[in-house]
This record gives structure tokens, C-alpha cells and sequence, in this order.
């Protein structure tokens, strides 16, 4: 058992989510940076898409009240034993009565610390994933608060600690990120100024950066055609008649701030969206901090294929690796 | 109908259809119609298809179905898309208390935000729409059907839109800017859509009114939630019962002791009877006994 001394900033139990809810409005959820997440499992003989934590900007404090292996990825927080610092990317074991907290973060935002056996949280729809705004999975469909008390799985037999991560497996996070865009859906919509300078454009990452969302900021605002609004659509010209939104699409409510959806995605609604950040890239944009700088740009659905191609050798390569 | 169907693929993980740009119960039938031929596919590596209002999506796994094929499948089934204009579905009944004193306490808190500050969101919806006063756009809300053409936003809201012809539809602007906070079950409506909020939280839409019946619940408390911890389905046509505060508070005490239950009946809803007589057709759903 785990017992949480201080939750930190917003902690919650991510696995790989779940499909197949999103037409009643119900997002995937899951790690934000999936990647990470997997690293973290399987340094401490976990499946890959076991139960962790999701560990955001500012990360929790944890006693333990048992023997454990764990591991921390993803964003650079070193992890701290009773005070000791300890190893990102490597699994070590936390003996019981020990406490487990977090240095201030270094690079990327969200940190992901795996158990052997996993954080023991009821599956709800085919996943252990918290959706905060529909209260479901998780510990108690919540981030987590002081006090909680995380049951944990059995551990796997050949969890064995010193397993770390090396060369390309390691997690990359910080500097200026480019993200891969597939132009789409209501790209139309754009003036031909405004579809050029959403792709010229370096943009900020605003404080509004969540698991619904991140929104961008400090490029030009991005003109619509206007039009004479179609029935049922709304009277900006950004607006549509509500549809559904893709895991990763690009909004720009008013042609304003465009705004990428992620794990915990809004399902659908009445903006158009002028594009989707590829699968591949998702992971990358769930370690970037507000403020941190991104640029977009397009490419084929062809070269995004590719792109998920490489996406999972890299995941193959994680497996192996650690595996062996 | 001969609008072109238009294709995107949003990513490599999702299809977008758009049957039409603008919103029509000829297009929601269109969607609903390909949606469900698709569904009968049983194509592996489709994880979801996702129903909106005049548009569809598709998300899958490109591992198992490739883009191009999965496109040619969906083109495969177009011609469905006109076939199809009867519906066996629920209609359902939900009592509302309009004009609440939550909604009126959260409006109150936000009219910063509003078009109107010096009104109420009832009175400034019954002022844009040439209605005389609130009861009037109570009378024009509650007083015919509305189809549920979409589920989602947040888990388990429905998009409805009304049976009523093109020019009696209720049609109000979204907030100027959204709000932060929207009482659990509340009325809106934004557009030409009405919609029940599921959760609390952010929204942007107009707030009429609440209902005591919950429509989500992840613990599936009543008996109308156990098959599923959403309620909703697209299709569903949905009939608002004006209640009192009385009757609301009697009901919230059935929702708090489990055995608050809605009036749901079979119906056999036609698209083309509705095309044919837009005032008398849904008159007949409204007085079916429930």
C-alpha cells in the first residue's frame, strides 16, 4: 500500500485508455506521453500499459508501506528516497517506511512513476484511466489527494532493479518542439494567409495546457473565409455546426488561439478544425510546459504513416531491450 | 439529396464524414443510416464510430485498417445513406424545472460573459426569437419533440434538435465567452441546439432550466442507467414536461433514495411523415400517453 502525503499538482492513474466510448462523449484518457509511460512499466517487469502515475509539473509524495520497485520517465524530475537522490529511467527499489517525492521539474511536464504490479485500481470500461470531467476510472474517477491509500498488484517475478534505459530508449523532453500535422477537415475554411502563417508561425504554449488540451499562443491570428454561415453553424466564422473533434485535432475558437486536443478530449463541438497533430507526436506534446515554444508543420497522411511506423519500432525496440 | 458526401482524415487515426454543412434532420437520418452500415461492416481495427449532428468519424487503427481501405468501405456503403428514413427508437420523457434558482444563481455570476447583461438568458432567448415573453419560449421549448442528433462533448450530453419547421426552430448565440461553471443537468442551448449538461462544468451555451433526472452516472444508480452509465443514444427523441418546484424537489428525493425512474416508450418515428405534415407529425408524439 502507498499512501499519498502530498498529491502534488495533478496526479492521476494513467494506463494505455480505453476505446470505444468516445461516441457517448467518453475520451480515450491514458498517458498523455505513452511512450514514457510504457518505458516506466516495463523497467520494473510490468506490461506496458500497466497502471502508473501520471505525474504532472509538480510531482506527489508517497509513503510506502511495503517493499517496492519502482521507476520514474518521462519528464526530469529526479526522483528523492528519504532525501537521496535516485536515478531517472532505472528501476530501484523503495523499502518500507520510506518516503518518495520529487525535485522540482528540469524539463518536460509530466513524469511517470510505475510500480512493480502496477497501481490495483478497478478496471472501468476496459481501462484503469481517470477522466476527471466524467468522474470515471482512476482512483475514484479523481486525481489523487492527501491521504488516499493506492493498493498495489502483484509484481511480476523478474522485476529486477538497476534495469535502466540507454541511448535512443531514453525520453527526450525540452526546447522547441515541432509537431506534425496532417491539414484537414475544415482546413478549407482558412484564408490562404492564415493557412500559410499557422505553419510560418512559432507559438507559445499557453497556461491553459491540460489533458482536454493545449492551447497555443504569439502566432497571427488566422483568418476564416467569410461566408454566409450555414445553418445550425453558429455566427463566427470559425463556427460549424457541431461535429466530432479527433484525438489531436487543431481548433481556433475566432481564429484567435488554436487550440490541440488530447487524451481527454471534449468528443465534439462548433469549431472548425483546420488539421490533426499525427498519433506519433501526440507523446511529445504531453511534455511540453506553458511557455515552451512549438512549431506545426504539415505533411502527407502517407508521411504520418510512416512516421507511426517508426513510432513503433522505437516501442518494439523498448520491449526488447527491457525484455531481455 | 444530392449533396457530396466530403471525406477528410483527421490524422492517421480518424475518418471524417460530412454529410452536410448545414444542420437538417435529411442529414442526421444520412448519417445515422451510413454510421450503422458501417457498424454492420464489423470491420476489424475500427475502434469507434462517433455520430454528430450533420457528420460523422470513424476512429481506427491504422495497423489493422488501412487508411485507403477503410475510406473505400465507407464510400462502399454511400448509397445506404438515403435508404433508410424510418427509425424504431425510445421516446423519452424529461421533466424540467425552467427558470431554477441554480441556473439563475450561475447566470447571474457570469453575465459579464453574456450578449445581455441586463437580462436573463430565458428572457433574452424569448426576446431574439420573437417570442412575447419567457412563458412563451417555455410554451415553444416544451411544446414539441426534440431528436437527440448527437452524444458527447463531455461524457453522455445530447445534442437535440427540435421537430419543428425551419422557421419556428429556437435559435440563440452561444455565450460571448464560455463559462467556467454550469450546474449539473442543465437546459441549454446554443445555436439551433438544445442540450442537457451531464456534468458540471465549463459550457458555453444559454441555461433555461434544470432536470432532476441524472442522464450519467458511472455508479449506474437507477434503473434506467443500468445497461449503460450513459443514457443517451442519438436518435432518441426527447419530450420536456414543465414541472413545478415541488414536483422537482419530490423527484430529486426519488433520485437520492433510487427509485426515480423516466417515462421511456417504444416509437416508430418517420422521417418523411414529419417532412409531409412538420406541425401535426410531432403534435402525435407529444400526446402519446407515456
Amino acid at each position: 500500500m502507498i499512501k499519498v502525503l502530498k498529491p502534488g499538482l495533478a496526479t492521476s492513474i494513467q494506463d494505455l485508455g480505453r476505446e470505444g466510448y468516445y461516441h457517448l462523449g467518453i475520451p480515450p484518457s491514458g498517458a498523455m506521453d505513452s511512450y514514457a509511460l510504457r518505458a516506466a512499466n516495463l523497467l520494473v517487469g510490468n506490461v506496458p500499459g500497466a497502471a502508473a502515475l501520471e505525474c504532472t509539473l509538480l510531482g506527489p509524495e508517497l509513503h510506502f508501506a511495503e517493499d517496492a520497485l519502482v521507476a520514474l520517465s518521462g519528464a526530469r524530475m529526479t526522483p528523492r528516497l528519504d532525501g537521496a537522490e535516485m536515478p531517472l529511467d532505472e528501476a530501484f527499489v523503495v523499502q518500507a517506511g520510506q518516503v518518495l517525492k520529487f525535485d522540482y521539474l528540469k524539463a518536460g511536464a509530466r513524469g511517470y512513476l510505475a510500480v512493480a504490479g502496477g497501481f490495483d485500481v478497478p478496471e472501468v470500461l476496459g481501462s484503469r484511466s481517470t477522466y476527471t470531467l466524467g468522474s470515471l476510472g482512476g482512483f475514484q474517477g479523481r486525481r489523487l489527494a492527501v491521504g488516499d491509500e493506492l493498493a498495489v498488484g502483484t509484481p511480476a517475478t523478474s522485476a529486477k532493479p538497476g534495469t535502466r534505459l540507454s541511448g535512443d530508449l531514453l525520453p527526450a523532453c525540452g526546447g522547441e518542439v515541432t509537431l506534425r500535422v496532417v491539414p484537414g477537415l475544415y482546413h478549407h475554411r482558412l484564408t490562404a494567409d492564415a493557412a500559410e502563417a499557422f505553419f510560418a508561425d512559432t507559438w507559445t504554449v499557453g497556461s491553459e495546457a491540460d489533458r482536454i488540451g493545449y492551447r497555443f499562443k504569439g502566432g497571427r491570428p488566422l483568418a476564416f473565409t467569410p461566408r454566409e454561415q450555414p445553418f445550425g453553424a453558429g455566427s463566427d466564422p470559425s463556427n460549424i455546426v457541431d461535429s466530432c473533434y479527433p484525438i489531436g485535432s487543431i481548433q481556433v475558437p475566432a481564429g484567435l488561439e488554436p487550440i490541440v486536443l488530447h487524451q481527454d478530449a471534449v468528443s465534439g463541438g462548433g469549431y472548425a478544425m483546420i488539421g490533426t497533430v499525427i498519433s506519433s507526436d501526440l507523446d511529445l506534446i504531453g511534455q511540453l510546459q506553458p511557455n515552451q515554444k512549438a512549431r506545426f508543420v504539415a505533411i502527407t497522411l502517407e508521411d504520418a504513416l510512416a512516421a507511426r511506423r517508426l513510432y513503433k519500432e522505437r516501442l518494439q525496440r523498448l520491449e526488447q531491450v527491457l525484455a531481455s | 439529396m444530392t449533396t457530396a458526401i466530403r471525406y477528410s482524415f483527421g490524422g492517421d487515426e480518424h475518418l471524417f464524414v460530412e454529410l452536410s454543412e448545414s444542420m437538417s434532420l435529411e442529414a442526421f437520418f444520412r448519417g445515422l443510416a451510413m454510421t450503422r452500415a458501417v457498424q454492420a461492416l464489423q470491420l476489424p481495427g475500427i475502434h469507434d464510430i462517433c455520430l454528430a449532428n450533420a457528420s460523422f468519424q470513424v476512429r481506427f487503427d491504422p495497423d489493422v485498417l488501412p487508411p485507403d481501405r477503410l475510406l473505400a468501405a465507407v464510400q462502399g456503403v454511400e448509397d445506404l445513406a438515403v435508404a433508410e428514413r424510418r427509425l424504431a427508437t425510445r421516446l423519452i420523457e424529461i421533466p424540467v424545472l425552467y427558470n431554477d434558482p441554480w441556473t439563475h444563481e450561475t447566470l447571474m455570476r457570469f453575465r459579464d460573459r453574456h450578449q445581455d447583461p441586463s437580462a436573463t438568458d430565458l428572457e433574452y432567448a424569448a426576446r431574439i426569437n420573437g417570442l412575447a415573453d419567457v412563458e412563451a419560449f417555455i410554451a415553444a421549448h416544451s411544446g414539441a419533440p426534440w431528436f437527440v442528433s448527437m452524444v458527447g462533448f463531455v461524457a453522455g450530453l445530447p445534442f437535440m434538435f427540435q421537430m419543428v419547421e425551419p422557421e419556428r426552430q429556437l435559435q440563440v448565440p452561444k455565450y460571448l465567452r464560455p463559462r467556467t461553471d454550469t450546474p449539473k443537468q442543465t437546459l441549454g442551448h446554443g445555436g439551433c441546439f438544445g442540450c442537457i449538461y451531464s456534468v458540471r462544468g465549463a459550457g458555453g451555451y444559454q441555461m433555461f432550466g434544470v432536470t432532476p433526472a441524472p442522464i450519467y452516472d458511472p455508479a449506474q444508480r437507477l434503473d434506467y442507467l443500468q445497461e449503460h452509465m450513459v443514457f443517451f443514444r442519438p436518435g432518441d427523441i426527447v419530450r420536456f414536461r414543465a414541472i413545478d418546484r415541488a414536483e422537482y424537489d419530490r423527484m430529486l428525493a426519488q433520485v437520492e433514495e433510487g427509485s426515480f425512474t423516466l417515462n421511456i416508450r417504444p416509437v416508430d418515428f418517420s422521417l418523411d411523415a414529419f417532412l409531409d405534415d412538420p406541425r401535426g407529425y410531432p403534435r402525435t408524439l407529444m400526446e402519446e400517453p407515456a
